[in-house]
């Protein structure tokens, strides 16, 4: 029998007051919690947003660049004073060509030609880059002498600046690199259409310099394509050998093992450390050259593989047990099964692998550095063996330059880098959807 | 004749010997009373691989032989004169005299120079107009020499060449010779394939041998002029870069300030990374609907990747100039914020840290399995509170294995340091000066003219093996824990 008696009338239950649980605390952690995640993802996309802006504020204007419209009078008495370029062809290499543009400016703006300051301050609007355009004009066609060409010539790297408005010009004259006089000029002409903003082939397709003006990056852009091609040739190869070893051959011992973990730390070795390799064995111990493509090339491989290597092997690892079984069944060969059914069925993965692969040879700097792609090339290379430099390499050598100017040429080069890297990216996803097919 | 020639000529014999060899197959085929083993074509196969393969070893033999055999008979030339002359080594001399035996190449065939100029002083300008430089202190004497490497190596050029050409050759007819019905072409060719297959998978480990070697033998070298003290115990970072010829002085290459900032920068950069990404992989994997999902995982993956160069060019252009601007405003003159500094170089390398542990993680807690999740939010727990107390612990050895992958990701990037971080090796607490890092020496010390005998240059080497070591470690040390946490699961 129980001891316990019923007092408390009948007061129903329901009206205790509820156990306090702190659920509105509890409640209020988990929306805190959410937050934070929010604000995690937030601060992400922001940085990503702050480093694209960053870029293309700084670089859009370098695809326009600043030049001036010149009638420009080839006059023999400047080219070729004495009549010895029959006999003597150098004679049209050494002229004094940046004579010639000046003279043409200096009648264009009506400037006294006896005033020595002046012409001198007309002769800072021009580029010294025009040297070697009318050299080349005249050297390949000896007949425009004594005639009078009309020709777009580049501004300096100075009045680009001050045309693009990114030269403070509140700043004493004294202190900036563009005179009050030679912007009264600027503006004269820019009202008169003789100088204008042109797209700026010359980025794509000129070598290095030390004008910004006439910087540009196509010896890069070669450089690169030779290693990407050198890339492409024997990581894919050797990458697609090794992993079919790997998942199809391989039989379970020490040597797999072995190579396995050294796949796996490969792939997490610094980069810079493959410079080292490359230095010390390709150019200090095979002697191959130094700058060359090839060398940036090898490195560039051997840094790629291991990334190769890992897509190819997931790839493989995707084509289903059953398809090798049926081939084996019918009395294919393990090396005929691999290479007739397995390899054509992972072909999508492996190319997509590929791509990434190759994307990240292109956009790493540092092991070229230490084998000499920090090299000044103003010609374009002929060979993998010539001196050449790569597009990221420029970008930090244009980074380390102290101008103005460069810092918007560095930005377009990296535009145009992140460019190429966006297209490889994009038709990689593309493939994958696209092609890859769901066992 | 050039290598390339060679090697088409030598791919040619075995072309024409595929082709005898599948029709003389096909032939037999078709006549054959017993029934045949391969295809023909596999006998094809198998008389090309019988014609290139020895002669493509025979040729990479014989140029790495007859290499080092002339060096050597021209070493023997060399000795009585290297004595007394100021020519410090005969490895220097040789070098010498490589160079102008590749100068004298140059102008071989030209009928201005049917008689080679027999002094330096003649030579040198004729050489470099066509590029090719001379040391300064090169001697009249090497002159025959540096011709007679060259006939040398002309004649064992050619001996190579016949040789390889008869070998492959001679292979091609043993081929053709043994095509019957059934003999087994398609087992030989298939084991060639799987040797190839194998060679190709063992290049990862010659990698890894080749980077442990090369450093490991510049670092000895190293060592022998720098004493061990003097490198990991220094606390003064000044190799004093000697000027060329002039008397090298001992420089001081204390490990410890490039370790410091190495360490510190990356310390910064992961107190950022690593907050940001976790909390938004837990984000990602817990709580965004699947469209939140597909937009903002692909975009933080942009940001693994951009090329770090980009980071680098960030940090020294905008993320540098903001900072110091900013702590100039608050501090009301001079800012105490370094254009370039700790912090700048920290925070960026933490931007490019985030995709790495946000995937990273997103993995791993993914990978706890759903009953975990079930339970605990049956018993009534919040979604945080089952995160918090069920998820993360269950997922934390591998997130810690996931962060310490990050860290040596972090402790061997070298774009964004170089730019951002500073060249000058402090030792200092302030986060806000400029401090350097391994991979910033490794790439000054190792750009420009260099000479790779002196201290200052193979400092690089010993740097990049205290960096690889470093790396390595955590690397293996986080494949372990990864690998000792999957097991749990499964």
């Amino acid at each position: 029998m129980s001891d316990a008696v019923y007092k408390g009338g009948n007061a129903p239950r329901a009206a205790a007051a509820r156990r306090d649980i702190g659920i509105k605390k509890r409640y209020a952690a988990e929306q805190r919690f959410r937050m934070y995640g929010v604000a995690a993802i937030a601060v992400g996309l922001f940085f990503l947003a702050a480093l694209l802006w960053s870029v293309v504020s700084n670089g859009y204007t370098a695809f326009w660049q600043t030049s001036i419209n010149l009638d420009v009078t080839f006059a023999e008495s400047v080219i070729d004073p004495n009549g010895e370029r029959a006999t003597d062809p150098n004679k049209l290499l050494t002229a004094n060509y940046p004579k010639l543009a000046t003279e043409a400016l200096v009648a264009k703006l009506g400037v006294d030609p006896e005033n020595r300051k002046l012409v001198r301050e007309v002769g800072g609007l021009i580029s010294n880059g025009v040297r070697t355009q009318l050299r080349d004009m005249v050297v390949s066609d000896p007949a425009i002498i004594g005639t009078t060409r009309n020709v777009w010539v580049l501004a300096s790297g100075d009045v680009d600046s001050a045309v693009k408005g990114q030269v403070n010009l509140e700043v004493d004259e004294s202190r900036r690199k563009v005179s009050d006089q030679q912007l009264t000029w600027i503006r004269t002409m820019e009202a008169d259409g003789v100088l204008e903003q042109r797209f700026n082939t010359g980025l794509f397709t000129r070598g290095a310099s030390s004008r910004p003006e006439t910087a540009g990056m196509g010896v890069a852009i070669v450089g690169s394509l030779y290693m990407m091609m050198i890339v492409l040739l024997l990581a894919l190869p050797i990458g697609v050998a090794a992993s079919i070893y790997l998942e199809e051959f391989a039989p379970q011992n020490k040597l797999t093992d072995l190579i396995e973990v050294n796949i796996n730390n490969l792939a997490a070795v610094p980069s810079i450390v493959f410079g080292l390799l490359g230095l010390a064995v390709f150019i200090n111990f095979m002697h191959l050259p130094r700058s060359a493509s090839l060398v940036g090339g090898l490195v560039l491989t051997l840094m790629t593989l291991p990334t190769i290597i890992i897509a190819t092997r997931a790839a493989l690892r995707a084509v289903p047990p059953s398809i090798r079984a049926a081939a084996l069944g019918l009395g294919a060969s393990r090396t005929q099964t691999v290479f007739h059914h397995v390899l054509p069925l992972a072909a999508p993965g492996i190319l997509t692998g590929t791509i990434i692969g190759l994307a990240q040879a292109l956009g790493e700097t540092a092991p070229l550095l230490l084998i000499g792609m920090v090299a000044f090339v103003a010609d374009y290379p002929t060979t993998p063996l010539d001196p050449a430099t790569a597009l990221p390499v420029q970008i930090y050598m244009w980074a380390n330059e102290a101008e103005r100017a460069f810092v918007e040429r560095t930005s377009g080069a990296i535009m145009v880098l992140l460019l190429f890297l966006a297209v490889m990216n994009i038709t990689a996803i593309i493939l994958r959807r696209r092609v890859e097919r769901r066992w | 004749m050039s290598w390339g020639l060679l090697l088409t000529i030598i791919v040619f014999i075995g072309v024409v010997g595929y082709v005898l060899g599948n029709a003389r197959a096909k032939n037999q085929i078709a006549t054959a009373t017993e029934k045949p083993h391969s295809r023909a074509h596999y006998h094809g196969w198998w008389v090309f691989l019988l014609a290139v393969l020895p002669a493509l070893f025979f040729m990479a033999a014989w140029s790495a032989g007859s290499y080092a055999y002339v060096d050597r008979a021209v070493s023997e030339q060399l000795p009585a004169q290297t004595e007394d002359s100021a020519i410090a080594s005969r490895s220097l001399a040789l070098g010498m005299v490589h160079n102008l035996a590749e100068g004298l190449r140059r102008i071989e065939g030209d009928p201005a120079f049917a008689q080679v100029p027999q002094s330096f002083e003649e030579l040198r300008p004729i050489l470099a107009e066509r590029g090719v430089a001379l040391a300064s202190d090169t001697q009249d004497y090497m002159i025959p020499i540096a011709l007679d490497l060259n006939a040398m190596q002309d004649n064992a050029a050619m001996i190579g060449t016949v040789l390889a050409i008869l070998i492959a050759l001679g292979g091609a007819y043993l081929g053709l010779r043994s095509v019957r019905p059934r003999s087994r072409a398609r087992n030989n060719v298939e084991r060639v394939i799987t040797w190839g297959l194998l060679a190709a998978s063992t290049i990862a480990i010659l990698t890894t041998v080749g980077i442990v070697f090369s450093m490991l033998f510049e670092t000895i070298h190293f060592f022998r002029s720098v004493s061990l003290s003097n490198f990991f115990l220094g606390t003064v970072w000044d190799p004093r870069f000697a000027a060329a010829g002039a008397e090298a002085q001992e420089g001081q290459f204390g490990l410890i300030p490039l370790l410091a900032g190495t360490v510190y920068i990356a310390f910064v950069a992961m107190l950022f990374a690593v907050p940001v990404g976790l909390m938004a992989a837990i984000y990602m994997a817990e709580y965004a609907s699947k469209r939140v999902r597909s937009v903002v995982k692909p975009l933080l993956e942009v940001l693994a990747g951009i090329p770090t160069i980009v980071y680098g060019f960030f940090a020294m252009v905008t993320v540098g100039p903001f900072l110091r601007d900013i702590s100039a405003a608050i501090a009301g003159g001079p800012g105490f914020i370094q254009a370039q500094s700790v912090l700048t170089a920290g925070l960026v390398m933490g931007i490019m840290l985030i995709p790495f542990v946000s995937s990273l993680s997103d993995d791993i807690i993914t990978a706890v399995p759903r009953a975990m999740r079930d339970g605990s939010l049956g018993l009534g727990a919040t979604r945080s509170e089952t995160i918090k107390r069920v998820i993360l612990p269950a997922a934390l050895p591998g997130i810690v294995g996931a962060l310490l992958l990050t860290a040596s990701r972090a402790i061997g990037e070298t774009m964004i340091v170089v730019l951002a971080a500073g060249v000058a090796a402090n030792l200092t607490l302030n986060p806000f000066e400029a401090m350097t890092t391994i991979t910033v020496k490794i790439v000054n010390q190792l750009t420009g003219d260099l000479e790779f005998t002196s201290p200052q240059t193979l400092v690089a080497f010993a740097l990049g093996m205290t960096l690889f070591v470093l790396t390595l470690g955590m690397n293996v040390f986080a494949l372990y824990i990864v690998r000792k946490y999957r097991e749990q699961y499964e």
